[in-house]
């Protein structure tokens, strides 16, 4: 059994249910068609949990206290007859399931209606706000995936050695040490103490930008290089543990190839499926990131949009969040059975 | 010519109370056929392991274990992997964990040729289909490209047998090579191991817990009880006239594999010893109904001659043995035994 | 084959309820962690008492002193007691998850036993409602309910309840199917006992060590996710004195290079959480012990 994935999240006894128990084809069957009809279940399986996520997103706006229309133009004390005009505009004049779907029809074009705060369409300033929060991200990814996985691998191999107890404990601190706390670390020694990197702001141009990313995404990446660190080295030790491992060895295969061959290449299914479960806690920890750095991106304007009232753009925002959670875990299911083939005959793998 | 030689192979683990491998000689030469017998935990799965340079972890070794004249205890990473990649292989218990089973089959035969010997991929997979073919699986190409969970146990045994023929081996290590297969396959894949090694010269160790079947197999047989060999015969000798009491007991409670009229078979009562026990003398004198004390319980008894065989035993010699099960009148107090 | 049957032999009896939790012992350092979260806890209790100032009480005169005979911890940019502040926001720092643990853990026991017992349809039913809240992160639920709601602490408590709360429910669905299965539920079924007398009298103390062990390590989670949530100005409002609100409000003294009164609160933060983690896996590490499945 692998580590419980966790991110902000505690950890889970196992992540997102594939779609069904996936049957095995009959044995006469082509298996290109077997192998269609699964991409497509899992496909369906996606699409409907969308769809709950999306009717999930759009009701909330009904929970909260009061008429619709004066909650999402709070801030603004428009007088009556605007009001009549924007409950017309924005459709509250419609009964419920009908303004869902417009608003559906809308979101899957991309219209996630307008944001009061910087009167433009919600879109338009997310889109604007991308692609810095892009570059965050993967920036923070390309450290989780180099460090955490290289430090899983290191502490696999040295079981029980001083290496491998110092990098348990700084995991266990790692996975506790929140994005906010890292920052401020970070902020207060390389930036304003060493004076190496910028603590403020997005910069401008390529290698500015880049520069000031860094402790960002440093501090993004902290909690979650920890919790793949520790995926990898259970992983890396269950697979350690098998009989085909000495097999190679005993074969006379050289134990560096045996170890990328044989031990990562298996215990990357457990690595790839927990590091997809991390995807949403990462998203919203730019929030935090972006705040502490005072960057301009979709995180810090999440909390921007919270504080100002501008709830189309919260919307948007979460329901983007989560989108990208559920796709980005169907495309990992949907991929495994090239990581292990065990799983594309439908039976469960292990 | 001897091919492998054990020389007084002892294996301590950590925390335990005997050793795992205790003194342990045996020799197989070219070409020849041996068999270790004994229950699960005798140890002699660590012997065979111990022919390939794979010793347990943390474990203290003494003694020598010669492949081809090479010592292993203690050998540099190269001599090992001479020994490994060309002079012995082994086969495993159960195909299924012996083989990765994220990677083709194919991957598999080829591996060690194309990584190690530095063929290239298509000579090396017509040398890994000829070998398929060689082992009696049909259409080998196909498998070639299949991965292990789409063939069965007898097949990836049929698989792991051509793998450890790639290195052209001159000693094979099967270790409880049927254990894991249904018992029509298991006929099959010991034909195909006494066929191979009939073509090809193989020395084969044999290791088994089944003392018919390592008779069926094999021309010299040694029985392991606890880390120690306690008697080696050729496989006639130790079937007429078994020396130690626990071979006795291992060939009365074995089914005989030609059995035609049905015999009560007889356990051996008690259980073996576990590595957290030892005792002072024969370490089999605590399930030995021919124990005497004050004999067998001081010092363990060294192997030593008794016409064709070579024996541990205080009272060998002394006891007359019959291979019979269950004569009319013997008894046995039923204990709580444990039936294998 | 014997041992197997052995254990197997073992296991028809119903185990012994654990009364006693032996989180104690182990090694120096999750001892050393289970004396840290009393003093936490001590703290938070006679934080008004032993508190050395009001820690709403800001002097302007002494703004962002080091520490000293006054301030042990120093001030912050309000001229606000860092020690004072820490000590009294203990309590609202540990309240929350407090609140957010037993929430979750109360409404996953309900609606796992429930799954668990009823099965099929209900079951997958549920299953997939569960899979739909998985895709929601906590810190984002909680963000959206400040958004509905307005800043404190109420709404995002809730919402964290929810978010939680699948994670403790499929634990106890999992854990609770396996203990149906055992011979003395249905033993217990064919007394005639009804479906809410044998889950909850006889098969939660069973899987209550575990929950615990899963309940202690939410707790840290929940921390950190409430931390955040002040930290970024939407969970608990100054003056009331809160760790994640304290971060916030050092970060500018952090620019000035006075990172006390942030580090103080950060490093709080972290030791909590720590301290809550090695603990909970202290405690599953000696149920796996006790009871091999």
């Amino acid at each position: 059994m692998t580590e419980a994935p966790a991110g902000t999240a505690p950890p889970a006894p196992a992540g997102p249910v594939p779609a069904g128990p996936a049957q095995a084809a009959p044995a006469q069957a082509p298996a290109v068609l077997a192998r269609a009809g699964r991409v497509l279940r899992r496909l369906a399986a996606m699409a409907a949990t969308l769809l709950v996520t999306s009717f999930l997103v759009f009701s909330s706006l009904y929970l909260a206290p009061g008429d619709p229309v004066s909650f999402l133009v709070r801030g603004r004390s428009p007088g009556p007859e605007q009001l009549a005009e924007l409950r017309h505009q924005y459709g509250f004049d419609q009964p419920f399931l009908l303004r869902y779907w417009h608003w559906l029809e809308g979101v899957v074009q991309g219209d996630f209606g307008r944001s009061h705060l910087f009167h433009q369409d919600v879109s338009a300033v997310i889109w604007s706000r991308l692609p810095s929060s892009l570059l965050l991200v993967t920036t923070a990814a390309l450290i989780i995936a180099v460090v955490g996985v290289g430090a899983g691998i290191v502490g696999a191999l040295r079981r029980g050695t001083r290496t491998d107890r110092t990098l348990m404990l700084l995991v266990t601190i790692g996975a506790a040490a929140p994005a906010f706390v890292v920052a401020l670390l970070l902020r207060s020694l390389l930036g304003v103490r060493l004076g190496w990197f910028p603590t403020i702001g997005n910069g401008s141009g390529v290698l500015d930008r880049l520069h000031h990313v860094v402790l960002p995404a440093i501090a993004l990446a902290v909690t979650f290089t920890a919790l793949v660190t520790r995926v990898t080295r259970s992983a890396m030790l269950d697979e350690l543990r098998r009989e085909h491992v000495e097999v190679a060895l005993s074969r006379g295969t050289p134990r560096r190839t045996v170890i990328r061959r044989h031990v990562l290449r298996n215990a990357l299914g457990p690595i790839v499926t927990v590091s997809a479960l991390l995807v949403s806690g990462m998203l919203v920890s730019t929030a935090i990131v972006e705040t502490a750095f005072g960057m301009s991106g979709v995180g810090s304007l999440l909390v921007q949009s919270v504080d100002q009232l501008d709830f189309q753009v919260v919307q948007a925002i979460v329901l983007l969040v989560v989108a990208a959670f559920v796709v980005v875990n169907a495309l990992v299911d949907l991929l495994q059975p090239l990581i292990d083939p065990r799983t594309a005959a439908g039976g469960s793998a292990r | 010519m001897t091919l492998l030689r054990y020389e007084d192979l002892s294996i301590t683990l950590p925390g335990t109370a005997r050793p795992v491998l205790d003194g342990i000689g045996l020799t197989v030469g070219a070409g020849e056929a041996v068999a270790l017998v004994g229950e699960s935990g005798s140890g002699k799965s660590v012997t065979a392991r111990a022919a390939l340079g794979l010793f347990p972890e943390g474990a203290r070794t003494t003694g020598r274990v010669r492949v081809d004249g090479t010592d292993l205890v203690g050998a540099d990473a190269a001599s090992l992997r001479r020994v490994r990649t060309a002079t012995a292989a082994m086969i495993y218990q159960d195909p299924r964990a012996a083989i990765n089973p994220v990677r083709r089959v194919g991957d598999f035969l080829t591996e060690s040729l194309r990584l190690v010997h530095g063929w290239t991929r298509d000579r090396a997979r017509g040398r890994a289909a000829e070998l398929l073919d060689a082992v009696g699986l049909p259409d080998p190409v196909r498998h070639l490209d299949q991965y292990p969970h789409e063939l069965s146990g007898g097949m990836l045994q049929r698989v792991v047998i051509a793998a450890a023929l790639t290195a052209e081996p001159r000693l094979l290590l099967c270790d409880e090579p049927t254990t894991a297969l249904d018992v029509s396959t298991q006929a099959e894949i010991l034909a195909v191991l006494g066929r191979l090694r009939r073509e090809r010269g193989l020395g084969l160790l044999l290791i088994t817990h089944d003392i018919e079947l390592a008779a069926s197999v094999t021309d010299r047989i040694y029985v392991m009880y606890a880390g120690r060999i306690v008697e080696t015969a050729p496989v006639g000798d130790l079937f007429t006239t078994p020396r130690h009491p626990y071979t006795a007991g291992l060939l009365g409670s074995s089914p005989p594999l030609d059995a035609k009229a049905p015999e009560r078979l007889v356990p051996i009562p008690g259980a073996p010893m576990g590595l957290l026990e030892s005792a002072p003398g024969c370490a089999f004198a605590p399930r030995c109904r021919f124990a005497e004390p004050g004999r067998c319980d001081q010092a363990p008894p060294p192997l030593s001659d008794h016409g064709p065989a070579r024996v541990a035993c205080h009272l060998a010699g002394e006891l007359t043995l019959t291979p019979h099960r269950d004569r009319p009148g013997d008894h046995h107090p039923h204990r709580n035994q444990e039936v294998r | 084959m014997t041992p197997d049957t052995r254990a197997a032999a073992a296991r028809l009896g119903r185990p012994a309820r654990l009364t006693r939790l032996r989180a104690l012992g182990g090694s120096p350092l999750q001892r050393t962690c289970l004396l840290l979260l009393a003093l936490f806890v001590l703290a938070a209790a006679a934080a008004p008492w032993i508190a050395p100032q009001d820690p709403t009480f800001g002097s302007l005169g002494d703004t962002l002193l080091g520490p000293g005979a006054g301030h042990w911890l120093g001030t912050d940019q309000g001229g606000h007691d860092t020690l004072s502040a820490l000590l009294v926001g203990t309590r609202t720092s540990l309240v929350g998850p407090l609140a957010v643990v037993v929430f979750s853990t109360v409404t996953g026991i309900a609606v796992g036993l429930f799954t668990a017992w009823r099965g099929g349809r209900t079951d997958a039913l549920a299953g997939r409602v569960l899979d739909v809240l998985f895709a929601f992160p906590a810190l984002l639920l909680a963000i959206l309910a400040v958004a509905l709601f307005g800043k404190g602490m109420t709404a995002p408590v809730l919402a964290m309840a929810i978010a939680y709360m699948p994670y403790t429910a499929r634990l106890v669905r999992g854990l609770a199917l396996q203990e149906k299965a055992r011979p003395y539920i249905a033993a217990y079924t064919v007394q005639g006992h009804s479906a809410l007398f044998v889950t909850v009298r006889r098969m939660l103390p069973n899987i209550a060590p575990t929950l615990l062990a899963q309940a202690t390590v939410n707790f840290g989670y929940a921390l950190l996710d409430l931390a955040a949530l002040s930290f970024l100005g939407l969970g608990v409002q100054p003056p009331t004195p809160d760790w994640g609100a304290m971060i916030n409000q050092g970060q500018a003294a952090v620019l000035q290079g006075q990172p006390l009164s942030a580090i103080v609160p950060a490093v709080a933060v972290v030791v909590v959480v720590v301290a809550f983690t090695v603990v909970g896996e202290s405690l599953s590490d000696t149920i796996a012990g006790r009871d091999p499945r």
